[in-house]
């Protein structure tokens, strides 16, 4: 399933998406960035609450497919431009994050 | 210039995790039998106990400075300190509308006593006062800024509640110009991390008890005018001595 696949379901909606193409493979979940950046892999959809500007760093640095954020978290402009010029997809959902993992298992 | 010897992160018994004999006089008592020259009264997002600590330092001898540890709605500890009395409740009372209310629960996080400079409890706060706000890690240092005050993150090497645990770095958009360490080891790469020269990370206790509150033993060189040694801090603070 790539990050278009995903947002096919209408819970998920696109904040930024230069990379719309980007397979996801698996879900990692977590808020705490020293923690994400050594455990979140390659092609993950992440999904988090976190909204600082750090977290582009961690996505890019773990190469994940995207970041999700859950509970209607959003960011502010000028993330949105950095994101998308570092090529990272971000989207946001009202969804809590365990029904955002469900909701991208049962795509799988 | 002077050396002055400071502890600028001390928990009271307003602290839930704070003793309950950690009074704001006994805390002003204890940094005169050790020296200390500067003691800043950081409890847990509140400076409700820095009147009395003000009054009992000042008999003592001692430079108070107001202040709090903030805990952002990252939940990152932020050591935040004001150049006077009125600035830092003035603080407070606008933190209040950042503050997430969750009733307290003495049994289990500790009492929030709020003293007078004589020992006296005159009040308790009832809403934990620990917890997160909702003022995030980017929109601290302004506002602190904006009541005259100083904002930088507390003890940095620490595995919970810093910025470097939750954020993973310094934002790349962070502008500190001082940072506190809990320990003195690694001093050369957290430097490196906080984008700081080594002398603009300060040392605090972070006493949650009164054996915790600092022996005479790290200083800044400040000019030798007490009357301006809060002034004085604050230009080492902000890098502009």
């Amino acid at each position: 399933m790539t990050v278009n696949d995903l947002l096919l379901n209408e819970n998920f909606s696109a904040i930024t998406l230069p990379e719309g193409d980007r397979d996801i493979s698996d879900v990692y979940i977590g808020d705490l960035l020293s923690w994400v950046m050594g455990r979140a892999k390659a092609d993950d959809a992440w999904i988090t609450i976190m909204s600082n500007v750090n977290i582009l760093a961690v996505a890019s640095l773990a190469d994940t497919a995207c970041i999700i954020l859950a509970e209607g978290v959003t960011v502010d402009e000028e993330i949105m431009t950095t994101a998308a010029q570092k090529g990272i997809n971000i989207l946001t959902t009202e969804l809590s994050i365990f029904e955002a993992a469900v909701a991208i298992n049962d795509m799988l | 210039m002077k050396k002055y010897f400071y502890d600028l992160h001390i928990h009271s018994c307003l602290s839930p995790c704070g003793d309950d004999e950690a009074t704001p006089a006994s805390i002003a008592g204890i940094g005169k039998l050790n020296g200390l020259d500067i003691m800043a009264l950081t409890d847990h997002n509140t400076t409700k106990n820095c009147p009395a600590f003000f009054k009992a330092a000042k008999a003592y001898g001692i430079i108070p400075v107001a202040g709090m540890e903030l805990t952002t709605s990252e939940d990152i500890h932020m050591v935040c300190l004001f150049k006077t009395l009125d600035d830092a409740v003035a603080f407070d009372k606008a933190l209040d509308s950042y503050r997430i209310p969750i009733l307290n629960r003495p049994e289990i996080f500790g009492r929030q006593l709020i003293m007078d400079e004589d020992d006296n409890v005159i009040g308790e706060v009832d809403n934990v006062l620990s917890f997160a706000t909702n003022l995030s890690f980017d929109e601290a240092p302004t506002l602190v800024e904006s009541f005259g005050g100083i904002c930088y993150p507390a003890h940095i090497d620490r595995p919970s509640n810093s910025v470097i645990a939750v954020l993973g770095a310094f934002p790349p958009n962070s502008n500190f110009t001082c940072a506190e360490l809990h320990l003195k080891e690694k001093v050369t790469d957290y430097a490196v991390m906080a984008q700081l020269t080594e002398d603009k990370l300060v040392f605090s206790s972070d006493a949650h008890q009164l054996l915790d509150i600092k022996e005479a033993e790290d200083y800044i060189m400040l000019p030798d005018d007490s009357e301006n040694a809060v002034e004085n801090l604050f230009k080492f603070l902000k890098d502009t001595l």
